[in-house]
């Protein structure tokens, strides 16, 4: 246990206990189901752009991929167009491998220190999967709440929600997605506390919204296999929403508004977060870049110039010098 | 220091590190102590004024008092302000890392060490923790709880310790999932230091000897071009031919510019020799003539190492002299970050060059479309042409009392893509060639643990340390094929790798590629050879 855990932990609790208040007690159902929503994707909509036109406004002044394979080079010396890209196709593959695979992340090897005097690297795709497993069942979890957007739904959601119901368990039927992302993101956090080197490195802002997801699918969760909640009413809800004519059902259970809130402050915080990787990954020039500096001039807007020691500098300086040993000079 | 810490004691120490917890207080709590054998010298005030760089004073990093400007610490905020406005990378870097541990342990000086601030995303956070404090309202608000901290002597003191504990090698950006590149930070770290004066010397003095003299050692022109003449002298006596190289000649074919710690000490020597007969062969066999240069007898650039400002002012010396001179096109020698120099940032700081011609090799007729804007091409490449159109009498089993194994320098590598042109040239000159293991070569390689000017004497143990993981899989291959040569393309490399080969595997030597070329290649009229470019004999039978 330490600070950075603690605080997150009991910074969600709390968020988590604001809407029973809010709603239950206070009543102020106006406010959590209709003005907290529309403030949060303000905010998330507002404040994603910001980040990336603030990242934009830096040049990129030299083209720096971090090469992973074979350059262009000789004609028949096989390239690895990929991951050492040479045209703009090259690059978006490696990108969506990178976005969609985690490509980085697979290569990903553990050190260990074995007795004897060898150190070697051993098999760890733990940390790969549990990440594609995570960010793939969040979406896959995202697209199905469209539902409650669209009416009426479009096939690929019900579609969709047929794979992830495809077990056929229990009534209602359960969506592996929902369990997936709560197994993801435990096995997230539980090893930022057990690999040791991890948790020295972890600050608060690491813990709270891998505390904020888990509590955002637990309501969920709880939601859907343990209260009746009453979904037409939701539906009318968020579909008032996103039709601008937002209404405040009734009879609408309190987890629901727990949820909800839980979204709104996972959205809000999104763009002042390290969440914003997801923008960021699409920016980072050791990636997004072809490695053809050698082919094509890359101009650096602020390239500015720079004192040199000139030729003519340096013969005058040693000319004499120059001269006894047989080198050719400028000036005799 | 090294020299009273023997391999099983470092390895020792090194592994207890690992194995236990990192310290119970943050790392924000844990102070940093400068130690000896893990630091190297402050930069020498002459050598920091002759470039005209702030702050020239004798100052000692083990001293409580650095004699800082008054206002440092608004000068560090300033220059920290102008590099994101500047540099997307930097910006993007210090916001998006999730410290998700995928690079903790790639680092090879965390993993030769076992310090928690080695690792990449700890050497980030060390910066990252300021920019959060002043330039983010998050840290402004939360403090602490985000990972922010106010900048104050001790910051900066851990800033300067770490920040020449990294050698740039990118090997952590292979395997950030987001590309994030430790060495753009500790770039824009030294780049920092340097604004108040905080360099080290074994970099700073080269700075100042190549602006000066035109190469990092401080060689002038007439002693330049005497000890070439000395490896001519060598060569006649292993070959009985007198080789003739040009100097700063107008009108030649090709400008040739390589590191200058070739021209130094062995074992990079022999690759010196190496150029010099490979072009005593094109000359007399197909008339190309190659030029040296004393004004640019450096490919190398420790620039790189001090600011992107040092680093255009020394470079610009190639295109330069290449105008002058009037050459078709440049050649570049065996070396590391030189070609990181080269591929990533030549033509956009000092370019274009108009005046040069796309590099066409006139004896293949190749033109090297990769190098058409740079109009530079890598010796490497060069030779492999040559020999694919078997324009090269090679005779491989002149190297067959080696087994070789090749290390593949972190720059050419991870920021150009140079990989199996080597690995041909060794193929084609060599009989005994084993690779090392998959996860330590390649992308994947290892630095030396000297890289990005620390190959200073003063801190043996971070670099007997930090080239643990290069030197574990060396004796890998060492105990499993025997191997007895480890060949590279640096001229850092040939200066770093002997002393860690002889701390950790004593039994392996280091090579430059050119080295094993010249072995190989049967000059014409050349005398029966009886010994390498070492004047070592031929096989070990031979010397029985």
């Amino acid at each position: 246990m330490n600070l950075n855990y603690l605080f997150s932990l009991l910074a969600v609790t709390v968020l988590f206990l604001v809407p029973w208040v809010g709603v239950d007690i206070l009543g102020k159902k106006e406010l959590f189901g209709l003005i907290i929503p529309y403030f949060a994707v303000l905010i998330f909509i507002g404040g994603f752009i910001h980040r990336i036109i603030h990242w934009a406004q830096s040049p990129v002044p030299f083209r720096i991929p971090t090469t992973c394979g074979q350059g262009q080079s000789l004609s028949w010396i096989k390239q690895n167009k990929i991951d050492n890209p040479s045209t703009t196709m090259g690059v978006i593959l490696r990108m969506i491998l990178e976005i969609v695979c985690f490509r980085s992340l697979f290569r990903n090897i553990r050190l260990e220190y074995r007795e004897g005097k060898h150190i070697s690297y051993e098999w760890e795709k733990w940390l790969w999967l549990g990440a594609l497993a995570f960010h793939w069942s969040f979406f896959v979890i995202i697209i199905r709440h469209m539902r409650f957007f669209t009416e009426p739904v479009p096939f690929f959601i019900k579609a969709l929600e047929d794979l992830d119901g495809f077990l056929q368990i229990g009534l209602p039927g359960i969506f592996i997605s929902g369990f997936v992302l709560l197994a993801a993101v435990l096995y997230l956090f539980f090893r930022r506390i057990y690999i040791h080197q991890v948790r020295y490195i972890s600050l608060a802002s690491d813990y709270f919204p891998l505390f904020l997801i888990m509590a955002i699918a637990i309501s969920g969760i709880i939601m859907r296999y343990f209260t009746k909640v009453d979904i037409i009413s939701v539906k009318e809800m968020t579909m008032g929403l996103v039709t601008f004519h937002p209404v405040v059902k009734e009879g609408v259970h309190t987890i629901v508004y727990v949820h909800l809130f839980l979204v709104c402050v996972l959205i809000a915080y999104f763009p002042f977060s390290k969440l914003m990787h997801s923008g960021g990954i699409f920016m980072s020039p050791t990636r997004n870049l072809a490695n053809t500096t050698r082919v094509k001039r890359h101009i650096n807007p602020w390239n500015y110039p720079v004192p040199v020691h000139t030729y003519e500098a340096y013969e005058s300086e040693f000319r004499e010098k120059m001269k006894e040993a047989g080198l050719p000079v400028e000036k005799e | 220091m090294a020299d009273e810490l023997k391999p099983e004691e470092l390895l020792n120490q090194t592994r207890q590190n690992h194995q236990s917890n990192p310290p119970i207080t943050s790392w924000m709590d844990t102070p940093t102590i400068i130690r000896k054998g893990m630091y190297c010298y402050a930069s020498n005030p002459k050598s920091v004024e002759y470039l005209g760089l702030p702050n020239a004073r004798k100052w000692n990093p083990i001293e409580d008092d650095w004699k800082l400007p008054d206002n440092w610490q608004e000068i560090i905020h300033k220059g920290f302000k102008e590099r994101l406005e500047r540099f997307r990378s930097i910006k993007v870097f210090m916001d998006i890392c999730v410290r998700c541990g995928a690079c903790a342990d790639k680092c090879h000086f965390f993993i030769g060490t076992g310090d928690p601030k080695n690792m990449p995303v700890l050497r980030a956070e060390l910066i990252r923790s300021i920019y959060r404090n002043d330039f983010t309202s998050a840290g402004k608000i939360f403090g602490r709880l985000a990972g922010a901290r106010k900048m104050t002597l001790d910051v900066l003191k851990e800033w300067w310790y770490y920040f020449f504990q990294c050698s740039e090698c990118r090997r952590c950006s292979v395997y950030c999932p987001y590309g994030i590149d430790t060495a753009e930070i500790t770039i824009l770290g030294r780049e920092l230091l340097n604004l108040i004066g905080l360099n080290i010397d074994w970099i700073a003095t080269p700075v100042a000897n190549c602006y000066r003299t035109g190469n990092h050692l401080g060689i002038q022109p007439h002693a330049f071009k005497e000890m070439i003449e000395f490896f001519c002298e060598d060569i006649e006596e292993i070959t009985e031919l007198k080789l003739e190289p040009n100097f700063n000649k107008k009108g030649a074919d090709i400008l040739f510019i390589t590191p200058s710690g070739d021209v130094f000490a062995d074992p990079g020597t022999y690759t010196c020799m190496g150029y010099l007969m490979l072009f005593h062969y094109l000359k007399e066999k197909y008339g190309l003539e190659v030029t040296w240069s004393t004004y640019a007898s450096e490919g190398g650039n420790f620039g790189f190492f001090t600011s992107h400002e040092t680093m255009k002012r020394l470079n610009s010396k190639m295109y330069a002299e290449a105008k002058r001179l009037g050459v078709k096109w440049i050649l570049g020698g065996e070396c590391g970050h030189m070609w990181r120099v080269i591929q990533q940032y030549m033509s956009t700081m000092n370019g274009p060059a108009d005046f040069l011609e796309v590099p066409v090799s006139p004896i293949t007729g190749t033109k090297f479309e990769n190098a058409k804007e740079t109009k530079m091409v890598h010796i490497a490449e060069f030779t492999a042409d040559l020999i694919k159109h078997g324009k090269l009498d090679l005779n491989p089993s002149r190297n067959d009392k080696y087994k070789i194994t090749f290390h593949d320098s972190c720059n050419p590598s991870r920021g150009m893509g140079l990989l199996e042109e080597p690995r041909y040239v060794i193929n084609q000159t060599c009989n005994h060639f084993y690779e090392m293991p998959t996860n330590t070569i390649r992308e994947q390689t290892f630095c030396c643990g000297s890289g990005s000017g620390l190959n200073a004497g003063e801190n043996i143990e971070l670099r007997m340390a930090g080239g643990l993981p290069r030197a574990n899989a060396v004796k890998y291959v060492h105990e499993k094929f025997g191997v007895n040569m480890l060949a590279c393309i640096c001229a850092v490399d040939r200066a770093a790798l002997p002393t860690l080969m002889e701390y950790w595997v004593p039994d392996v030597g280091v090579i430059g590629l050119h080295e094993l070329v010249a072995n190989a290649l049967i000059l014409p009229g050349e005398c029966e050879r009886t010994t390498d470019l070492r004047g070592e004999p031929l096989s070990e039978e031979e010397g029985e």
